[in-house]
């Protein structure tokens, strides 16, 4: 007789199979879009601005699952379209006419001597239009960028993935998330009841009347939320020093200091020296800050449930965002002309081939990440 | 499992004793029910139990109270978690994450258990509490049985030796009561889980406990003892031990079975007896309100369709329906609170002519579900109740809100 033993267990990282429908890390998307995002702000090339749209589109047509916050792109395109358009009315009502090329002409408002400076309509000018129009792009470009991650990242798993350091910001998130839609419900629920008791729905009585029970209900399940949060364990944490906690806290201000001095250099200077020292005060920020979350994060004994891995698809989904980024600011150094199309005189935008390839690196995710899970949120 | 050795509770250090010289052990696997009026102490007991009741509420716990050997006295609520499950009676406010899943899961991602451990047991409490099908459900959207069901699935996983439930079934249909006690029953049988737990509905449960515990109000002595023995002097009953103690029955019969088997010589009484039916009034009479064929939709839904409605002076009449059978519909159309899509209710004329106030709902008065909804903006003294954190879903309406009912 043979005897069996071993047990059977499940691996702390389940393996993935090609084909399977899953999510893939939010993390990824997010970087994909970010360096969607950068790769917009360094031109002002329309066609280039555009594509970046497009390629948006396509990513979030193919892999946006089925719910709710999923279709908040469609929000985010009106968006961007409607800053374009006042950019460009802005411009038209507001703007300098410096240029040589007229439009159409409008009549110009007098304002009196104390408000000089200022113009109201006049000649609309061609230059200054097609700058408004490739500003107003840029800012669209990057707004859709945003609004893609937004809808191909769910934002229960992004929360999940926030270090264990800031957890307790994540679930406030989580909390307030779901006290919103309860909040709103309640309101309604109150004003029904005043209606069918044939009291007033409108007046500063009736709003007190309404907001006194919303009130005391919020307030209510706060409470319950308190004591049920702290029944089941949450805040457990391992003892530490509180010379342990001083350190990690000032390693990451210090670090965030870091980061946003090192920003500062890095987008408010010309000169490609101060630059330099930006990204080194940046990258130095940045270790600092990870460094002392990782440290925090040891005092939580919390462990994650289905915790978010990278996988292959992750990663390259992560490297193809980097790279249409770094394709892009590349493009800028070396062809600056065809990454920030004049306006003075105008011309037809060219492409520049570097750009290109970034737009098409950055559109693959389309095809190569797995699909989303059909019947989850 | 669960000693309270002479406890007193009180919330603030002058008030009275909301509990005095409470003395009694609970042995494991036991199914302890607590029952007594409301405002009698009976969510304190059960917040006492894990530690809520001083650490989260305040006030001043006399005596001990050890759980599994640890006294809450130096064992703060979260410290318990591994030991105690606590399930709050209105489960959706007390929900931390959003899906049924993640809900199971989240107590043992605060006591630190292994992802892979934590997968085990998801699937195994899913199987347990027949969640399978809803574990990607946003708890939201859950009806009332599996929301109970799922909070007890979300403190199951940690594997407590305790579960405290207070009013599980309350704000239930008699159906999903019914899957809520099942699974309860299939824990303390199967797993040998000690529960207590407090109930208005004894006729429901009191088949299941073991033992029950009489709080008698503040400053009262508590009774505890088996369910027959108790129930045969207790305040609150289910209507087959009124019954027992009319006819004179012993011991004191807590299920219908028992009560069959005791009434031989009831039924030989009574043989031969009609009893009373009120008068019904002649169909000539005008109604008091009337529905007739009427149709409601909630968009693309039909939630009522083609009913017809008589209500004659004096009538009582009682809804009754599944839930989400449109109850509330039909109410709300009656007192004009939605626009019928097609047919008509009204209320018929003498009625609103006897009314004295214009404007101010005449003809009836509406009691919503939850009475918060009406309270105005004045100050309230706080039940017990809420400041254990466990609001009621059918708290005892303060005096004041007589003001819902229609001014007079």
């Amino acid at each position: 007789m043979t005897t069996i033993t071993g047990q059977v267990s499940a691996t702390d990282r389940p393996r993935t199979y090609p084909g399977e429908a899953r999510w893939l890390h939010p993390m990824a998307w997010w970087s994909w879009a970010i360096g969607l995002a950068i790769a917009a702000s360094v031109t002002t090339n329309p066609l280039l601005l555009i594509g970046i749209v497009v390629v948006a589109a396509l990513v979030v047509d193919r892999r946006k699952p089925q719910a709710p916050w999923a279709r908040s792109f469609a929000f985010f395109l009106r968006i961007a379209v409607l800053i374009v358009i006042i950019r460009v009315l802005a411009q038209i009502l507001f703007g300098a006419p410096t240029g040589t090329l007229a439009v159409v002409s409008m009549p110009a408002l007098t304002l009196p001597d104390w408000f000089a400076g200022v113009r109201l309509g006049g000649t609309v000018m061609l230059e200054p239009l097609l700058q408004s129009v490739y500003d107003g792009l840029r800012l669209a470009a990057i707004i859709v960028a945003i609004g893609a991650a937004g809808s191909l990242a769910s934002p229960a798993r992004v929360l999940k993935s926030v270090p264990a350091a800031v957890y307790e910001v994540g679930v406030s998130v989580v909390v307030a998330s779901t006290f919103l839609p309860q909040l709103v419900a309640d309101v309604s629920r109150v004003r029904a009841n005043r209606r069918l008791r044939g009291r007033k729905e409108k007046g500063v009585r009736a709003l007190a009347g309404t907001m006194m029970p919303v009130l005391h209900s919020a307030m209510d399940r706060s409470i319950t939320l308190a004591a049920a949060m702290d029944s089941r364990g949450y805040g457990r944490t391992a003892d530490r020093s509180t010379g342990d906690r001083l350190r990690t806290g000032v390693a990451l201000l210090a670090g965030i200091v870091a980061i946003v001095v090192g920003l500062f250099f890095l987008l408010g200077t010309a000169s490609r020296d101060w630059e330099n020292w930006g990204l080194a005060i940046v990258a130095l920020g940045v270790i600092s800050a990870a460094a002392s979350l990782a440290f925090a994060g040891r005092r939580s004994t919390r462990t994650r449930y289905r915790p978010n891995n990278w996988h292959r698809a992750d990663l390259w989904t992560l490297g193809c965002g980097a790279f249409t980024a770094i394709a892009f600011a590349a493009a800028a150094r070396v062809d600056p002309l065809g990454m920030a199309t004049s306006t003075q005189p105008p011309v037809w935008p060219s492409l520049p081939i570097l750009a290109v390839v970034g737009l098409v690196v950055a559109a693959l995710p389309a095809y190569f990440t797995p699909a989303p899970p059909k019947d989850d949120r | 499992m669960i000693e309270f050795d002479d406890v007193s509770i009180r919330y603030e250090p002058e008030a009275d004793d909301v509990l005095t010289g409470v003395d009694l052990t609970i042995a494991e696997g036991e199914f302890v029910l607590v029952v007594g009026g409301t405002g009698s102490g009976k969510s304190t007991l059960l917040s006492s139990i894990n530690g809520l009741v001083p650490h989260f509420t305040g006030g001043v716990l006399r005596g001990d109270v050890r759980v599994d050997g640890r006294s809450t006295r130096d064992h703060r609520p979260r410290d318990l978690a591994d030991i105690v499950g606590v399930v709050p009676q209105d489960p959706l406010a007390s929900f931390v994450t959003d899906t049924v899943e993640e809900e199971l899961a989240y107590t043992m991602e605060c006591l630190g258990l292994a992802p892979a451990v934590m997968r085990r047991r998801v699937e195994e409490t899913l199987d347990l509490l027949g969640l399978e099908e809803l574990r990607n459900r946003p708890l939201r959207t859950l009806s009332g049985g599996q929301r109970q069901r799922a909070a007890i699935g979300a403190v199951l996983t940690a594997h407590p030796r305790i579960l405290v439930l207070d009013e599980p079934t309350s704000a239930l249909d008699p159906g999903a009561a019914e899957e809520v006690l099942a699974a309860l029953h299939r824990l303390v049988h199967d797993l040998g889980i000690t529960v207590v737990m407090a109930e208005h509905r004894l006729e429901r449960v009191v088949q299941y406990a073991d033992r029950v515990i009489e709080l008698g109000g503040p400053g009262q002595a508590i009774a505890i003892g088996e369910p027959s023995a108790i129930m045969a002097t207790a305040h609150i009953a289910p209507p087959v031990v009124h019954l027992g103690r009319v006819a004179g029955w012993h011991p004191t019969p807590i299920t219908i079975r028992d009560a069959r088997r005791q009434a031989d010589t009831l039924r030989t009484l009574l043989t031969g007896q009609v009893p009373t039916i009120r008068a019904v009034p002649d169909a000539g009479s005008s109604p008091v309100a009337s529905i007739e064929a009427l149709q409601i939709h909630h968009g693309p839904v039909l939630a009522l369709r083609d009913v017809d409605l008589r209500v004659d002076r004096g009538d009582i009449v009682a809804l009754m329906g599944r839930n989400g059978a449109g109850k509330s519909t039909l109410l709300h159309t009656l007192v004009g609170g939605l626009a019928p899509s097609r047919g008509r209710s009204m209320w018929t004329a003498w009625i609103r002519a006897a009314s004295p106030v214009r404007n101010c709902s005449p003809a009836w008065a509406w009691s919503p579900r939850s009475p918060q909804t009406c309270w105005k903006p004045r100050p309230w003294r706080p039940s017990a109740r809420h400041r254990t954190g466990m609001p009621d879903a059918n708290p005892e309406p303060p005096a004041r809100s007589s003001r819902c009912w229609p001014r007079r």
